[in-house]
């Protein structure tokens, strides 16, 4: 019986890690030895530890790759300055309405994603009155927008916003009022209040958000499929045409290792910058 | 309080301008979170007003005149019919499939101390954090090289059911960590064997969190084009339609489509919420005393 007892964990787990194991982990290991393979389409792919397939995968795609994380960067940080007031205006303010705005913020998740995403090329199609009332205040040169990088960043923006409110949301909620009228008792300003205690308490949600915002942002080829032009494509496209179309597939093999590669170094420096950051705010406002 | 230090002949101006001024300064934030709000919602009206637009060409980007037609053949397309089958029937099976092995996973790690328990659950947080094209790209990878399954409804499920189980176990874990065990220790008490209990008394309780990630999964399921993009071969679901039509023009009933969709999610979610408040009242059925 004490044997079976401790046999229970592994056996409700293996279903599900065998799942994970043979379905996430293990293709891993074939995409990197695709990665290394040399041979075309026409004459088939041999394993040969050719690593060059990196460099070369690089230097020719390397403006696509930069870009992805210039507009993944942007968008996460135009989805923070979006998010955080609204976040804390449901925490804080929400009252009555605070669910009927939480049910706002997931509300997009109940379309679909492409169509979302279609939504916006009709937003900022050049017919449209967005559009040409941007052009009339000088922030739409030509009134153009579609096909510009500012498109593409509004779409990965709308599109991962979500993920950006909810985490610093459940990170405003928990904390206690009490402290923040405590904060201002010593305090004084309803500011100072805010920067010493509200900020940093609410630091863990920030990191999540920013963390949920950026990864798949990094990845996304959807939203420059619609929303940009031949000049802004990102890594996600390159590696979907490579795999899907060109069927090079040890190049897209060799630039996928490299995104989640350069997604996990971004990452876990980021986790130890802001990590030690948010610590030493919880201690703070402990003291 | 700041209009008191106001200089005195100026009191009466100066306290109507501070009021406007100090009233802005209350609600800023509030008129913020309207406009972000706006924000998050005025895509999905584009979505539904656009169902009953009549376009000239056959790209629905312009609004043109309002029409019915579209939503009286709304089911008329038989690719997007069947591709919207495929959708649905891929997450039937694969909800059904990733809320039984993830709520497996989720009693394991909540019940249960055992040796590995933090590989586990970094093994579940791990493809949460996975960019989905790297996630897709990898398992076309894996299909490539073994040359099997052929690509088609079985890797999508396969696929998809891969992704869903780190999201049943986040969602089902935290019902399960909120769970009150002296109900299970009182059925016990009462003669209930182990089987007994689990079904009876923890399976009623957590039937909630379950319900709720069996949303997520279908929800997360109907939705996915990049993985499905990497791993369909030629079977063709909703979102992968839409792509494929996106070059020639998507049709206008694609948007009355994603407006039931739209409806069909919030009356599910509604349902979810009511059976976890039904579930919560259920739970505080019991004498004030026995409470820790």
């Amino acid at each position: 019986m004490a044997g079976r007892r401790r046999l229970t964990p592994y056996l409700l787990l293996f279903p599900g890690a065998a799942w994970l194991i043979v379905f996430f982990v293990v293709p891993m290991y074939y995409m990197a030895r695709l990665s290394l393979d040399s041979g075309t389409l026409e004459t088939g792919f041999r394993f040969t530890w050719q690593w060059s397939n990196y460099g070369d995968a690089l230097t020719l795609y390397q403006d696509p790759f930069i870009r992805a994380f210039e507009y993944a960067g942007a968008a996460t940080v135009i989805a923070l300055l979006i998010g955080y007031p609204l976040a804390y205006a449901i925490a804080f303010r929400g009252g009555k309405w605070k669910n009927a705005m939480l049910f706002a913020v997931i509300a997009p998740f109940f379309t679909t994603y492409l169509v979302r995403t279609i939504a916006w090329e009709t937003i900022l199609s050049d017919q449209s009155p967005v559009v040409s009332f941007l052009d009339s205040i000088g922030l739409a040169p030509g009134g153009h927008i579609l096909a510009t990088a500012s498109a593409v960043i509004a779409g990965i923006t709308y599109n991962f916003l979500p993920f950006m409110v909810l985490p610093i949301y459940a990170s405003l909620e928990r904390i206690d009022p009490r402290l923040i009228e405590a904060g201002k008792d010593l305090y004084a300003s309803s500011r100072a209040a805010f920067v010493r205690v509200t900020l940093p308490l609410s630091a863990p949600g920030i990191i999540a958000g920013t963390l949920l915002t950026f990864i798949p942002a990094a990845g996304d080829y959807v939203n420059a499929f619609f929303l940009g032009g031949t000049n802004n494509k990102m890594i996600g496209n390159v590696i979907q045409g490579l795999y899907l179309n060109v069927r090079d597939y040890p190049a897209a093999a060799a630039l996928s290792f490299v995104l989640m590669a350069v997604i996990m170094i971004v990452v876990f420096v980021y986790i130890r910058f802001a990590g030690s950051e948010s610590l030493m705010g919880e201690e703070g406002a402990r003291a | 309080m700041e209009a008191t230090t106001a200089p005195a002949p100026y009191v009466r101006r100066e306290s109507l301008l501070r009021r406007a001024w100090n009233w802005l300064r209350e609600h800023a934030i509030n008129i913020y979170a309207g406009f972000a709000i706006a924000y998050l919602l005025i895509p999905i009206a584009v979505i539904i007003l656009f169902s009953f637009n009549d376009p000239a060409g056959k790209y629905n980007f312009t609004w043109v005149a309002f029409t019915l037609d579209h939503w009286k053949s709304v089911f008329s397309i038989s690719e997007l019919n069947s591709a919207l089958l495929t959708s649905l029937r891929l997450a039937l099976f694969a909800t059904v499939i990733a809320t039984a092995i993830g709520t497996l996973m989720a009693i394991a790690l909540v019940r249960h101390r055992f040796f590995g328990r933090r590989t586990a659950n970094f093994l579940i947080v791990v493809p949460m954090a996975t960019p989905e094209i790297v996630m897709g790209a990898s398992l076309l990878s894996f299909f490539l090289i073994l040359g099997t399954p052929t690509l088609g409804f079985s890797t999508l499920l396969i696929a998809h059911i891969m992704f869903c189980i780190s999201f049943v176990v986040v969602v089902v874990r935290s019902r399960l960590i909120g769970f009150d065990r002296s109900l299970e220790e009182a059925a016990q008490d009462l003669g209930a064997n182990a089987f007994q209990t689990f079904r009876l008394v923890t399976l009623p309780l957590i039937m909630p969190g379950i319900l709720a990630a069996a949303l997520l999964a279908f929800a997360l399921s109907v939705d996915d084009f990049v993985v499905s993009n990497f791993n369909s071969g030629t079977t063709v679901t909703f979102p992968l339609y839409i792509f494929g039509a996106a070059q020639r023009g998507i049709p206008v009933e694609v948007n009355a489509v994603a407006t039931i969709l739209f409806v069909g999610t919030l009356i599910a979610m509604g349902f979810t919420v009511l059976q976890q408040r039904r579930a919560e009242r259920l739970a505080a059925v019991r004498p004030p005393q026995e409470a820790p």
